[in-house]
């Protein structure tokens, strides 16, 4: 009798499967299901993976663990490393080689990583390689990262390669040992989110302001337990870099993952970067990538929806990223949030930041300005910013402004556009790429109490240095901020201009 | 990795939302090369007044006194009573590391991020989501009593109240499975090995752009 039932159960629930794998799918769900290896009773499932991306701080002790337990990577061409986080950005300090690296413990970290990638044959773009720069920068870059892969790094922005129409996200040292040696993932599988911005965005409104919005709205814990997929015309208008930026920061709204359905654009990025599909592979490729989108009739399980004609550039006056406005809006009152842990939240973060309640954010005056990270440091990024230095200076009451590019091959183009030379000219530090004062694990950091115009992806206090106080914003956001030496809206600067 | 079955211990109770990983953790402290000794500089900027170097020795550093870790009721606790979100951020498995590395091996509050609440199960270190009224009560029950405990049993998945009360939590099977006999996922997944060689021979031919093009 229980076997019958049991039997019958298992019947019913193998329909049940056959049923929803006939149900239209979202993008999420059919790259799940084309990586699914094991599914097991509990929930929890192996996922395969296609591409790991490795760099020096997450990665020394997932190889050190392979070595203790005698074990070889599963897989070695699935791997792409370069050091990132820790690598000094002046021109001086780099011309050295590691050797030349003066902090010794990050000397170690970089030096570990290539003693690992040479020890386990896994291809790495070292220091001081032309193709080397920030991993989230790189794989695109390299078409190291494809449409229809799933991709991880320890790294949470890793989020950044779904612009590809890919699974991509972060995961921890053990994952990455576990990666290394499995090729697969022991995941089980998020909730369905679909943020839809409609409309078009306006001039100067850019994907770092579109996100900033989005994260504003659902907050930094909106996305926790989902794959988001962004969708809608504003986004579809976007292009591949933006697309990156966009999902970049998926993980700063709390999704592991955030991805954009492949289309036109998406292969014209991808077709003849060097590890891309060649001749007979790539119209196969290409033809299976059409699929990469989510069907019409698929079902999300949450929606949001934005008007992009309504956005405007955004700043973050908090430590956290869902604490972010309007250009034109004011410091919020934390006397006037009702919800009770919000409202402490606030005054906490009031405080760190050295913000008074109902300041204006135009009012908000910068010490020091950078425009770089796996969020904001492509070639678009740089184009946009010198735009609006070009033939103008930075303010003298900034102390620093730096411009950290995302990969030697962008430094090279920056470079053959003038970029560097406009920069330069205006009074900013032209550097060399990595993650740089994103989250200061090198020199550039922030001084106790300095107010920093920021590319990058996160607000947290102490991120970009003990004390530093970080408002994030578009690259264009930024370079208006260090002309004016306070905020401004980068559209009055343009009008101004013209 | 450590077992985890049952757990009586001190309470510790960090009131603030969104708790981020760089502040468990700070950067400067990442580039260890080691899994071990992270635990001085558990969250090094709220606990210490001055800025925290790598490989400083950090007993003769001044104590932050309002910083609740330093308070003398709270010494010895092994389990930290969060708020909504914590871990959320960077993905740094630093953060469990250090977590455990001072002698918590149980977080519970309302919500995690995904990455730090992943990360947890592979250090031994059991998260607990409560409901927000749940999580209220324990702070107040915290705040009256010195020397607050709590005992958690994994198997039952309840926690007991120092009254007897039990509040009920759950874990994922498989997790859970893990933590209680201390098992490494690497050789788990092993086991599926001709699973995982027999799905990969069909994606080759599926996508064969995907594997060779790095060599």
């Amino acid at each position: 009798m229980e076997l019958d039932l049991t039997l019958r159960l298992s019947r019913s629930l193998h329909v049940l499967n056959e049923a929803k794998s006939m149900a239209a799918k979202t993008l999420y769900d059919k790259l799940w299901d084309a990586h699914l290896v094991k599914q097991r009773d509990d929930g929890s499932a192996l996922i395969y993976i296609d591409r790991q991306l490795l760099h020096e701080v997450t990665s020394p002790q997932a190889f050190e663990g392979l070595r203790l337990a005698g074990r070889q990577p599963w897989r070695i061409d699935a791997n792409l490393a370069t050091p990132d986080h820790n690598v000094p950005t002046t021109s001086n300090e780099r011309m050295a080689g590691i050797e030349g690296i003066v902090d010794t413990v990050s000397r170690i970290q970089v030096q570990t990583l290539d003693d690992n990638c040479r020890e386990f044959g896994v291809q790495e773009f070292r220091m001081n390689d032309r193709r080397q720069g920030i991993v989230h920068v790189v794989g695109p870059e390299q078409g190291a990262t494809l449409p229809g892969m799933t991709v991880v790094c320890g790294d949470s922005h890793t989020s950044t390669h779904g612009a590809f129409g890919a699974l991509a996200h972060g995961i921890g040292t053990s994952e990455v040992e576990h990666v290394l040696t499995t090729q697969c993932l022991v995941t089980k599988k998020m909730q369905n989110m679909l943020v839809r911005v409609d409309g078009q965005l306006g001039d100067g409104v850019t994907a770092k302001d579109v996100v900033l919005a989005i994260i504003g709205e659902i907050g930094t814990a909106g996305g926790n337990g989902c794959a988001i997929e962004f969708g809608g015309d504003a986004i579809r208008s976007l292009s591949m870099e933006g697309r990156m930026t966009l999902c970049n920061m998926a993980i700063e709204a709390g999704a592991r993952a955030g991805m954009v359905a492949v289309d036109e654009q998406t292969i014209e990025y991808v077709k003849g970067r060097p590890y891309a599909p060649k001749k007979d592979d790539w119209d196969k490729a290409v033809e299976a990538w059409q699929d990469l989108v989510s069907d019409e009739e698929a079902e999300f399980d949450r929606v949001v929806v934005l008007q992009g004609d309504k956005i405007i550039p955004q700043v973050t006056w908090g430590t956290s990223p869902e604490m972010v406005g309007p250009v034109d809006g004011i410091v919020p009152d934390p006397a006037k949030i009702k919800d009770e842990t919000q409202s402490i939240s606030t005054s906490r973060a009031l405080e760190y930041m050295g913000l008074q309640a109902g300041q204006k954010i135009t009012d908000i005056k910068l010490d020091r300005v950078f425009i770089g990270s796996c969020t904001n440091s492509r070639i678009e990024d740089l184009r946009a910013a010198a735009n609006v230095v070009k033939g103008r200076k930075v303010s003298s009451s900034i102390k620093q402004a730096l411009v950290v590019p995302g990969s030697g091959l962008i430094k090279e183009q920056a470079e053959r556009e003038g970029l560097d030379k406009i920069f330069t000219d205006a009074g900013f530090e032209w550097r060399e790429p990595g993650c740089s004062m994103c989250l200061a694990m090198n020199a550039d950091k922030l001084g106790a109490g300095e107010h920093c115009a920021s590319t990058s992806n996160r607000n947290f206090e102490g991120r970009q240095g003990f004390g530093g106080r970080t408002h994030l914003v578009s690259p264009a956001m930024a370079a208006a901020a260090a002309i004016k030496g306070h905020f401004v809206d980068v559209r009055e600067l343009n009008r101004e201009m013209n | 990795m450590k077992k985890f079955t049952q757990l009586n211990g001190i309470v510790a109770p960090l009131d603030r939302a969104n708790v981020d990983t760089d502040m468990i953790i700070p950067k400067q402290f990442l580039k260890s090369i080691k899994r071990s000794g992270f635990g001085p500089n558990l969250f090094d900027e709220l606990r210490y007044l001055d800025e925290g170097q790598p490989d400083q020795d950090c007993s003769g550093r001044p104590l932050n006194p309002e910083f609740v870790l330093n308070k003398s009721r709270y010494q010895g606790a092994s389990i930290l009573l969060a708020r909504q979100n914590f871990g959320c951020g960077s993905s740094r498995e630093h953060a469990p590391w250090a977590l455990e590395d001072y002698g918590f091996r149980c977080v519970i509050a309302p919500g995690f991020a995904d990455i730090f609440y992943n990360n947890c199960f592979k250090n031994g270190i059991l998260p607990i989501s409560l409901l927000d009224d749940d999580v209220d009560q324990l702070f107040n029950e915290v705040a009256s009593l010195e020397g607050y405990q709590l005992a958690i049993d994994l198997d039952r998945e309840v926690i007991v109240k120092p009254d007897g009360e039990e509040i009920a939590f759950s874990i994922d099977a498989f997790r859970r499975h893990c933590l209680i006999n201390g098992l490494d996922d690497i050789g788990l997944t092993l086991e599926d090995e001709s699973l995982i060689r027999s799905y990969e021979q069909k994606h080759i031919k599926k996508n064969p752009w995907l594997f060779g093009a790095i060599k």
